[in-house]
């Protein structure tokens, strides 16, 4: 059996204090192998202290464009499974998005060989067909303890025998790189009789938050992120705002009007909407409120959220470089929902009268614990309300059959 | 089902950090009784001294008053530091009335003392107690406790959540055992319901199988359950906390290395997880959230999972609503404390309002991420017993376990390995197996080494192995990288030309420096020594990297002293310029070497605190108080071996390392550690190997005037025999280095003595062998001491109970003593004095002596000496109200030395008796006899006003221990050569018990003694185990009492069989003649008084009821 390590090239993976130093002296560099596409990345160094879930995670659009470093040291175990495979709902059964959106992954070791019934490669040969750079062998708790003190930072993996790109800022175009370019219909269980309709808004969606609709009895209807959703929201029984990369404030130009816009509309005041991460802090936007840059993010599936109206405390999964300033939500109109124990950061709104509610956690999990799913059907029981009150006064007009299935990119 | 004592299950946004910080404690608690676990034994060790002490530490920053019953006197629970009342008396039912009746508790923590403190609990609720006296049950309800150990209501329960369990029906007879097996379809398990760690437990593949094993199963237990087998399914862990207000979280999740079918307890363990995706590992907490929640548990709970190999198909096997060995495992995996956290809420705290003790400034209620990985593995000490079945299976059979980090499998596993015993390199083969493919599908304790037998040396495929033993996969795959190293090294002639990145990535694979020098030995004629691979290795600066333990892989800064080595990594943690004590823990509980140590251990580091030194404690054992973080100023959980131990002292730039508190572990490495330049306290390590070397030991003794028993060191056969013939037989034969008694046996005749030197050892120049006359029928006596430059500061005499010949750490220990003369006792201060002088001691010190009255005159034999704290440290501290080890603490830093003081020249009030306890239910086969080979895996101590009250109560503190009550049966046995059987039923006739014998010669014999009381013969179906339990059944045998002169030859000896069902059937056992005659002679004269406080309607409290401080008249230590 050949020792893969001592065949692997090598890899450095640098991280560096700003976007523009390249001075040795601001530079912290650990040395280690590649076992992914032999090529070499720039990206912004983020790290997740989740204890499983890789394939969740580097599929999740919410990553696009990062270097995502692994606090848990021994990755690929159980190999990757099948990016093909679909569920009922047409969704991919093992993945978060067809593709992985990491720009590169940072370990301390790699499992060479994996061991898994749903595996079908491994890590190493899915990074390699993706195109994705990896590195083993780093004391990633060193890395952890950098980005810790110094916030998220610009850096690099360098594959030997492959060109160096420069360190960058983050980019800050990401949403529509990740977002459906068309509508797409997603439908309900066969078994369920009269379906809610949900409108999606993608800013970069991952497959659970459509199975979790669709499961409970939704079609949903996937818009792209710029979709002038308000054309078409009387046609729904609820709007939904998903995950997605990146700063919020990218969409100003797009989401959040369209947003401000459909609060505004006085039809639709009882309209329920529901907004994870992204679309937790596009909400918040459209409220008036402002969010602000976390040094290090949160990204783990470990962390408190305090559910402010019930004083029940949810372990959450939770993926974002942003948060909302919940100074800043208008008072007579938002309330915190709940709060992160850890670092007293807002962890989601709800309205104070209307059927509109956020978190800025991923009730999906998808990788992480599921205690908070139950508001999905917090969700559905807004929307079952609003149809009970809105009679057949919703019609549901578009063309079903005609929109693609799965997401366009 | 009664209310709840908390008042109110409804969230609040109350957390700790927030203005909203109001916690609605259970109001009217002043005072809480904690129920301990006793005696350490196999399923029920450790572990609960770890977990009561985090309890009591949670109430007392509560300001609740804390009474906690515990006989077991080793512990570091069982300290005035720690509770406020101590009773050492019988963890029973029984006596925790006579407790409560006393001390008007006004709650009752039942969750932390193993499944005795839940069986008694859930006994006391029963026979109504805690409602007569309204006490409280904090945390956990008795209901919920119900339905977690009756498997019906367990079952019916989950059913009620959709959560599956193994089908699972319920047996009263073996021929309903025999239908439900039928019905759910071999191959089948059986459980017992209320039964410590899965005892009465096994499989059966065919009715044959099923018959025996039912048949035992309820002869333990009333009801068993027969359940579909899962072998070979994956077995996963949660451990789960809950707060009165519905708050969850898993703390830590587990997975066996072995497939499902070994106990937990006996199972090799990772943590985190290492083979389940996201979907499974999140499946499982789902559920296990899912089902505290139904259940009600509020504190701590662990499920366990069985997980299908190649589906989401699972099952819940077992839940314990309680503190358990995992949860211990779990703490010390994460950092995260359960036992402190659960007694928390069990006080009525919710998780959001408590901060993570380890950060301090995040909150409890989130969950670890662990960034590394953690080896559990199991240590069996099954050579031992002669017969012993060395299977495992659902029965737990280990004695101890040891816990290694690492930054990867490799490095976590090769360092657990290590722990488990210094003779293994690492992971590692060996050629003992006949049959290595049954070795491999059969599961024994020995079959990790079968595994290296099969991948490093046989050539084995992983998909082989697999196939064979079930174990995923993934693991073997890891052990593969361990054999491609070993073969890499392996290719490497001289240290010369092994280079740097082949050494470096050695010891990322967790290679010790030995393995490394072995493995560069082989296939050469280089020499190559641990010490060169080690100054070979710095000199490319290759030395361990030190990491915190913090909870959260780093996310948040926090200042833990929690830490371990790794060589992956490029960073340290910490700075090291605390020049810290290195205080060496006892490492891996085994027989001979359990919590008595630990708290040595943990007394040495206060004691240096105390004196304003900076400590760090080195030990790898999950289930002590030594290796918790607030004991110390720094804790490496690391291995106990030179490499490791001397790591950590350059990295520390130790001032001092002590090496004589941890028991014979870290003694062991003491003279390397001197000689590598170490600063070693107390003592010098060449004076200790003076005394451990029987040659030099002996030759010394002989120059300063001190008796020893005739002894020679002998290097043939010949020389063997002819000494043996000129001292007489019988003869004691032993290595130099002893540990426990292993490989010490005393030999009765030519032939035997022949056998032994030539099969069971080798004797040569290079191996010689020390042997000496034993002496028979003498009073045996333990001397501990502690001395100051050579003098002796304070000693304790204990006599012994049991003849010499019986291990001391098997012997019952009287103290003070009863027997000994003033002149005898002034004689052996003297002897503890010339030692001293002799061996230059500094430090603790202990001898055992023999009283040989053989000839004229009385003469005192050392037998034995070990400059160390010995197992009896802690009873004699605790007994004479003085903290030895303290005392020896300020004699090493020659600080604030206590003046000389002769505590055995004092009159005591009362005297306290020590106990051992014995495993032997655990151990199936194995023959309950008592010898120089240690057997006992605990031991309790109480206390009376005069020796027979104290052993009286010390004897009904050993655990399942039921005094027999007449008319009920006593069966006799054994040697009838002796007067001693016929002294003990001469105490007994007259009590009004049913006597029996098995041969006409006893009851002859027997009958003699009497006066006129009937023996009755019974037909004994010695080869038929049914047959024989309804005879027990029949004649309600509630006693034995089998003095047998020898360990049997084969298993259908008469006497073989009688102690061993005797075990089997959960009767106690009398099978020593001292300990035989005491227990006679006790209930001979408390049994009138027990019958009365039984039978009296109201609560009559016996005598013995007192607290520890009560019989001291203060409180010391």
């Amino acid at each position: 059996m050949p020792n893969f390590k001592s065949v692997a090239p090598k890899a450095t993976f640098t991280i560096y204090n700003s976007p523009s130093s390249d001075s040795e002296s601001e530079t912290v560099e650990f040395q280690g192998y590649s076992f992914g596409a032999p090529v070499s990345c720039s990206g912004e160094a983020v790290f997740t202290t989740s204890l499983v879930g890789y394939p969740e995670s580097m599929t999740d659009p919410s990553y696009k464009g990062q270097i995502l470093v692994f606090t848990q040291p021994l990755i690929g175990n159980y190999g990757v499974p099948s990016g093909e495979e679909r569920d009922e709902f047409n969704l991919l059964k093992y993945l978060e998005s067809p593709h992985i959106h990491v720009r590169g992954i940072v370990v301390a070791e790699y499992a060479w060989k994996y061991s898994h019934w749903t595996a079908v490669e491994s890590l190493a040969s899915w990074c390699q067909r993706e195109n994705v750079t990896a590195i083993g062998g780093v004391d990633t708790r060193a890395v952890v303890q950098i980005l810790r003190e110094q916030g998220s930072s610009p850096s690099t993996i360098a594959v030997q025998g492959s060109f160096v790109p420069k360190p960058v800022k983050p980019e800050t175009d990401l949403v529509k790189t990740v977002s459906t370019k068309k509508p797409f219909f997603v439908k309900a269980s066969s078994s369920v009789k009269t379906p809610f309709n949900v409108a999606l808004i993608d800013c970069g969606v991952k497959e659970n938050i459509i199975r979790c609709l669709a499961q409970r009895g939704a079609n949903v209807t996937v818009f792209p992120h710029d979709y002038p959703i308000t054309s078409v929201a009387n046609q729904f029984d609820g709007i939904f705002i998903s995950n997605g990369p990146g700063d919020p404030v990218q969409c100003m130009e797009s989401t959040v009007p369209e947003l401000k816009k459909l609060l505004g509309i006085d039809t639709l005041q009882e309209l329920p909407i529901f907004g994870i991460c992204l679309g937790h802090q596009l909400l918040a936007l459209a409220s008036g409120a402002k969010t602000v840059k976390l040094g290090y993010g949160n990204r783990a599936h470990n962390i408190p959220a305090l559910d402010l109206t019930t004083g029940q405390c949810h372990i959450t999964s939770q993926n974002h470089g942003y948060a909302v300033d919940v100074e800043t939500l208008p008072k007579n109109e938002y309330k915190a929902f709940f709060q992160n124990l850890n670092d007293k950061s807002n962890e989601g709104m709800i309205h104070v009268s209307k059927p509109i509610f956020s978190t800025q956690f991923h009730p999906e999990a998808k990788g992480g614990p599921r205690d908070s799913a139950v508001l999905f059907d917090k969700y559905f029981d807004n929307m079952a309300y609003y149809k009970a009150i809105k009679g057949n006064k919703i019609k549901y007009t578009l063309n079903s059959a005609s929109l693609d299935t799965e997401r366009v990119l | 089902m009664s209310t709840s004592i908390y008042s109110s299950t409804e969230p609040t946004i109350s957390a700790f950090n927030s203005d909203a910080y109001s916690p609605q404690l259970v109001e009217g608690v002043e005072s809480v009784l904690i129920i301990g676990s006793g005696g350490l034994s196999i399923g029920q060790a450790g572990e609960f001294d770890y977990s009561g002490s985090q309890a009591i530490k949670a109430l007392k920053e509560a300001n609740k008053k804390t009474i906690l019953v515990n006989p077991n006197i080793a512990t570091n629970q069982t300290s005035h530091s720690l509770a406020d009342e101590i009773y050492y008396l019988p963890v029973t039912p029984e006596y925790i009335t006579y407790i409560i009746e006393r001390e008007r508790p006004d709650a009752i923590l039942l969750t932390f003392g193993g499944q005795t403190g839940l069986n008694c609990g859930v006994a006391l609720d029963k026979a109504g107690v805690l409602a007569k006296y309204n006490i409280k049950v904090l945390g956990t309800p008795i209901k919920t406790l119900e339905t977690s150990e009756d498997r019906d209501l367990f079952a019916q329960a989950l059913k009620e959540i959709d959560i599956p369990t193994a089908e699972s029906i319920a047996c009263e007879t073996i021929d309903a055992a025999l239908e439900a097996a039928e019905i759910v379809g071999f191959p089948v398990i059986v459980r017992s319901a209320y039964a410590l760690g899965g005892l009465g437990s096994g499989f059966a593949n065919d009715a044959q199988e099923m018959k025996q094993l039912a048949s035992q199963s309820l002869s333990l237990s009333p009801q068993i359950l027969v359940e579909k087998s899962l072998k070979g399914w994956k077995e996963v862990e949660y451990e789960v906390v809950r707060d009165r207000v519905g708050n969850c979280i898993t703390v830590c999740n587990m997975e066996n290395f072995d497939p499902l079918g070994i106990h937990t307890g006996d199972s090799i363990v990772f943590a985190p997880s290492q083979t389940l995706s996201d979907e499974e590992f999140h499946m499982l907490r789902s559920a296990a959230i899912k089902i505290i929640r139904h259940l009600g548990v509020i504190g701590e709970c662990n499920v366990q999972y069985a997980l299908s190999p190649d589906s989401l198909d699972y099952r819940v096997i077992e839940v314990n609503a309680r503190l358990s060995r995992s949860s211990a495992l779990a703490s010390k995996a994460t950092g995260y404390p359960l036992a402190y956290t659960a007694a928390k809420i069990a006080l009525g705290y919710t998780l959001p309002e408590l901060p993570n003790p380890i950060t301090k400034t995040t909150v409890a209620n989130f969950e670890p991420s662990l960034d590394y990985i953690v080896a559990k593995i199991p240590r069996w000490d099954l050579a031992k017993f002669q017969h012993v079945n060395r299977s495992v299976g659902s029965a737990m059979k280990s004695v101890g376990e040891v816990m290694a980090i690492g930054r990867n499998f490799e490095e976590a596993f090769q360092k657990a390995i290590r722990q488990i015993d210094p003779s293994f390199i690492g992971f590692q083969g060996s050629d003992e197996f006949d049959d290595l493919d049954d070795a491999l599908s059969e599961p024994t304790d020995r079959r990790w080494l079968a595994v290296g037998q099969a991948l490093i040396h046989e050539g084995y495929s992983v998909e082989r192995v697999h196939d064979l033993t079930k174990i995923d996969s993934w693991f073997l795959y890891k052990c593969m990288n361990i054999v491609d190293m070993y073969k890499d090294l392996e290719k490497v002639n001289d240290l010369k030309s092994l280079d740097e990145e082949l050494l470096q990535d050695a010891k990322k694979l967790g290679f010790s420096d030995a393995q490394i020098a072995l493995c560069l030995n082989k296939n050469s004629n280089s020499k190559t020594s641990e010490l060169e691979v080690r100054s070979y290795r710095k000199s490319f600066g290759i030395v361990p990297f030190v990491k915190r333990i913090d909870t959260l892989a780093a996310e948040f800064p926090a200042q833990t002293n929690y830490l371990y080595t790794t060589y992956n990594a490029t960073k340290s943690d910490i700075v090291f310029n605390e020049n810290g004590v290195l205080v060496l823990g006892s490492g891996v509980y085994r027989i001979g070497s359990s919590v008595e140590f630990d708290w040595c251990a943990v007394n040495t580091t206060k004691a240096l605190r105390k004196e304003g030194k900076k400590t760090i404690m080195i030990n790898y054992n999950p289930e002590t108080v030594s290796t918790d973080f607030d004991e110390v100023d720094r804790l490496y959980f690391e291995e106990l071996s030179f490499e490791r131990v001397m790591d950590i002292y350059e990295l520390e730039n130790s001032e001092g390392c002590v090496i004589s508190m941890g028991g014979q572990l870290p003694q062991n490495i003491a003279l390397k550690l001197l000689h590598n330049g170490a600063s070693i306290l107390g003592t010098s390590p060449e004076d200790i190997d003076n005394a451990e070397n029987r040659h030099k030991f002996s030759t010394i003794l002989d120059s300063i005037g001190v008796n020893q028993p005739e002894w020679s060191e002998l290097t043939s056969v010949e020389d063997a025999k002819k000494f043996a013939n000129q001292v007489g037989y019988p003869v004691l034969i032993r290595p130099s280095y002893v540990l426990s008694g292993a490989a010490m046996s005393v030999v009765v005749g030519e032939h035997e003595l022949e056998v032994k030197l030539t099969s069971a050892s080798d004797v040569s120049p290079d191996h010689p062998v020390v042997m000496s006359k034993f002496i028979e029928g003498a009073q045996e006596i333990d001397v501990d001491a502690v001395a100051h430059n050579g003098a002796v500061l304070l000693h304790a005499i204990s006599e012994h109970v049991e003849n010499a010949g019986v291990h001391s750490g098997d012997a019952t220990l009287v103290l003070p003593p009863q027997n000994l003369s003033q002149d005898i006792k002034d004689r052996l201060k003297e002897i503890a004095d010339k030692v001293a002088k002799a061996w230059n001691i500094t430090g603790p010190f202990n001898m055992q002596i023999i009283k040989d009255d053989r000839d004229e005159g009385v003469s005192l034999k050392v037998i034995e000496c070990n400059i160390r704290a010995s197992r009896s440290f802690p009873f004699v501290s605790k007994v004479l109200g003085v903290n030895f080890i303290e005392a020896a603490v300020q004699a090493f830093l020659n600080k604030d030395v206590p003046a000389a003081v002769n505590l055995m020249d004092k009159s005591y009030e009362y005297v306290a008796t020590k106990v051992p306890q014995f495993s032997f239910t655990r151990l199936a086969g194995a023959d309950p006899f008592l010898g120089v080979e240690m057997a006992s895996t605990g031991e309790v101590a109480s206390f009376g006003s005069n020796a027979l009250e104290s052993y009286w109560t010390a004897i009904q503190s050993t655990m399942n221990f039921n005094v027999p009550l007449p008319p009920s049966g006593i069966l006799f046995g054994g040697d009838l050569s002796k007067h001693f059987l016929g002294e003990v039923v001469k105490y007994i006739a007259p009590l009004g018990y049913h006597l029996y014998a098995t041969n006409d010669e006893t009851k002859q014999y027997l009958e003699a003694f009497t006066n006129g009381v009937p023996v009755e013969l019974i037909e004994f179906p010695k080869n038929d185990k049914r047959k024989l339990r309804e005879l027990f059944q029949a004649k309600d045998i509630s006693a034995v009492f089998n003095l047998a002169a020898r360990r049997a030859e084969t298993l259908d000896d008469v006497d073989y069989v009688m102690r061993r069902n005797a075990i089997d059937f959960a009767l106690p056992l009398f099978n020593e003649p001292q300990t035989a005659m005491l227990f006679a002679k006790s209930l001979s004269q408390k049994l009138s008084e027990k019958l009365e406080v039984l039978g009296s309607k109201d609560v009559i409290v016996p005598h013995e009821v007192r607290t520890w401080s009560e019989y001291l008249h203060g409180k010391p230590l």
